[in-house]
């Protein structure tokens, strides 16, 4: 009885060690023939979700392949990928936000289009950019987005106020748009690289340069929005505000206009009795080019060993950024094609994206200089306009302090 | 207190037993036997410790001394650097204030959260109709996910259209909104205040059990010798009550130096650092800048000072037990 008891215990013991040899499973190294695809991206939510399994399926049946895709959350994605790379269990198909394609370029887990003779010509440069790493194209976009100004067509009318072009204009907009519990501006400048990306229209429009944060163009920029929250045309609250907290101040009319992406569109479908319209991002003197940064996902293809099911793989990739499926995705995401042939036909078609369209064709990519030290550079921006509007500096010595680390 | 009984191991050697010794062999044999059951008796809880508690503070301390990033994931690589990352951590401008504030985070919401725990917790030793069931309501901080309380607190904090300070104006409290989470000066103090209302449930929960335990007989006693009110609590309660509080109080502050949900939820280490803690540090390094040896850094100096915490809370524990 005692020994059985024993042996039963070192059984139990054991049993763990055995199931997580079983788990691991091994990468089969597939034969010519590719049947089968797995594909990881952050779309997890409706509509998003849909639109993009759409596009997913039309290559797959273009293809003659069935895949088998996971949705993960935005901020877990990073995460995912870094556990799987160590498990060697990567997807076949990687979707990644454009900033990190340099960073996983760099670990070795990306191979590059080139291999597959994938054509990456004709794609906005700012993508191209983004994907790029020693001079090999990672990966593929089908679809971008950037940052503009929104304005509540009905407050300007009231007000009397034109939609603003340059910053002159944008702070007497904002200051004569402010009344009561209403704030003539709403932007981020929240302690993420959220803060960083809606800093950026202003910083690089106006000459500013991620590689010298301490120029006097960005600081230049920075006294203009610091100038917007002490004159109280915008609200001290920015510092913590996310965008999607910002589109709830526009959408609540506590703000006539403010900053932020296209992405916004479908949650402003919501409260109808808001009406707007959007325009590029002012920019310091007349005549200026606006440029701000370039947003969106790339899809690039992991090394997996296996290379039938690789070659496979940038076929798709290819695929998802077809003509046909730039045009499909950008009107149903709000989203703006990359393909820069595409762009007229695509104004004329979704009008309300006409502004961000124009903006795409020259944004900006924010890795493109920096590739893995953005990070670093990010949050020295968004310390620094932290350290600015909340009084802890001025304008001018903002940068220099944030960089100190 | 029924924790701090004495164990009584399961299938330990009783002293009668020992004392009719069988043949000398026989004896052998079966000792080693049973110190082969004890030893199976301990394998699976050791087995755990090794592999849940074990592994991941040696990964850690070895990811500290290494430089491990983004690309160690894929490759495997991760050069070994020495002390170089606490040289990082330490010599970086935010490790003084993250300091400060983790200790300023950590004293002021011990000190909330125990106060108001311990004087609800008194309250609800009264028994009246519905005590139970307000008692119970007590728990609902503690029910809720932390990142919906952080997003909710955030929405009550908002500095124009935020409901306390809609209320605070209401009351004519305040005549300019309070910038809870926008200024610097104010971040930490609304952010303690937060914890603390977190804290409450455990703190009344631990201390209400304490109360329980006081035999109702002392207080009865002390009644006839004039002490009621505050001298009962001064002379009865919180002599009686002194062991569970040394437990709650050192718990409370190894949970509170590691909170980095309701910060991050709150202000995510702004308004310009000023809520920056140990834990966001650790976080912000590892999983924003990728540099995971620069994190494992910092964890590892706020394990260190947890550890001296949980060192001290052994020693409270053995006292109590010897006493």
């Amino acid at each position: 009885m005692k020994k059985n008891v024993t042996r039963l215990l070192a059984l139990a013991a054991l049993a763990p060690l055995a199931l997580t040899a079983c788990g691991g499973g091994g990468q089969s190294t597939a034969a010519e023939d590719v049947k089968e695809l797995t594909v990881l991206d952050y779309y997890n939510n409706e509509p998003d979700k849909s639109h993009v399994q759409k596009a997913l399926d039309r290559c797959a049946g273009q293809l003659g392949v069935t895949l088998k895709r996971e949705t993960t959350p935005g901020k877990d994605l990073i995460q995912k990928v870094l556990q799987r790379s160590s498990s060697r269990t990567l997807p076949d198909v990687l979707m990644l936000d454009n900033p990190d394609v340099k960073e996983i370029a760099a670990t070795g887990g990306l191979s590059p289009l080139g291999d597959y003779g994938v054509d990456t010509s004709g794609f906005a440069p700012g993508m191209i950019d983004a994907a790029t790493l020693d001079g090999k194209v990672y990966g593929l976009a089908p679809t971008a987005n950037t940052l503009g100004l929104f304005y509540n067509k009905e407050m300007l009318a009231a007000a009397g106020v034109e939609p603003p072009r340059t910053w002159d204009e944008l702070k007497a907009a904002a200051a004569k748009l402010t009344t009561g519990d209403r704030y003539g501006l709403a932007f981020s400048a929240i302690a993420t690289y959220e803060g960083a990306w809606q800093f950026l229209p202003f910083m690089w429009t106006n000459g500013g340069d991620e590689t010298d944060l301490t120029g006097g163009q960005v600081a230049e920029a920075l006294a203009f929005t610091d100038g917007l929250v002490a004159s109280g045309s915008a609200s001290k609250s920015v510092v913590n505000w996310s965008q999607a907290d910002v589109r709830d101040q526009f959408a609540a009319g506590k703000a006539a206009m403010m900053i932020n992406g296209p992405w916004q569109i479908p949650s402003l479908a919501k409260t109808p009795d808001v009406k707007w319209e959007a325009v590029q991002v002012p920019v310091n003197e007349a005549g200026q080019t606006p440029v701000a940064p370039l947003g969106g996902e790339v899809w690039t293809v992991p090394q997996t060993g296996s290379k039938a099911k690789q070659a496979k793989a940038a076929e798709l990739v290819e695929c998802i950024a077809s003509d046909e499926n730039q045009l499909a995705l950008a009107k149903e995401r709000f989203v703006v094609p990359t393909r820069t042939a595409l762009g007229a036909e695509y104004a004329k078609a979704v009008p309300e994206m006409a502004a961000f369209t124009e903006q795409v064709a020259n944004a900006r990519s924010r890795t493109g200089k920096l590739g893995k030290d953005w990070p670093k550079a990010a949050t020295v921006m968004y310390t620094a306009i932290q350290l600015s509007l909340t009084d802890q500096a001025t304008p001018e010595e903002a940068f220099a302090r944030a960089s100190a680390g | 207190m029924p924790t701090l009984e004495t164990p009584v191991a399961p299938g330990g050697v009783s002293p009668a037993r020992a004392a009719a010794p069988p043949a000398r062999g026989a004896r052998r044999r079966r000792a080693s036997r049973e110190r082969l059951v004890q030893a199976l008796f301990l394998a699976p809880a050791g087995l755990y410790l090794v592999l849940f508690f074990g592994y991941p503070v040696v990964k850690n301390v070895l990811m500290s001394l290494q430089e491990y990033t983004t690309r160690t994931f894929f490759t495997g690589e991760a050069p070994w650097v020495g002390l170089a990352n606490y040289a990082t951590a330490i010599g970086s401008n935010l490790f003084g204030p993250a300091m400060l504030n983790t200790a300023l985070f950590t004293v002021g919401s011990i000190a909330g959260q125990f106060a108001i725990g311990l004087a609800l917790a008194s309250f609800f030793r009264k028994r009246f109709p519905l005590s139970g069931f307000l008692r119970s309501m007590l728990l609902l901080p503690w029910l809720l996910p932390l990142i919906v309380s952080s997003a909710t607190w955030r929405s009550i904090l908002d500095q124009d259209s935020g409901v306390l300070n809609g209320f605070l104006r209401g009351v004519g409290l305040i005549s300019e909104p309070i910038p809870w989470l926008t200024s610097p000066s104010v971040a930490l103090i609304a952010v303690v205040l937060v914890n603390i209302w977190v804290g409450i449930p455990f703190n009344v929960t631990i201390l209400y059990g304490g109360l329980q335990e006081i035999p109702e007989e002392l207080y009865e006693a002390g009644a006839m010798d004039g002490a009621t009110g505050w001298k009962a609590f001064w002379h009865i309660t919180w002599p009686n009550l002194r062991p569970v509080v040394s437990v709650v109080l050192v718990l409370g502050v190894v949970y509170t130096l590691k909170v980095l949900d309701i910060i991050l939820g709150l202000t995510n280490g702004g308004p310009a650092n000023a809520t920056q803690t140990l834990a966001v540090r650790s976080y912000q390094e590892s999983f924003v800048n990728f540099q995971f040896g620069v994190g494992a850094a910092f964890s590892n100096i706020l394990i260190l000072i947890s550890l001296v915490f949980a060192v001290v809370y052994l020693r409270l524990n053995r006292r109590a037990v010897d006493e």
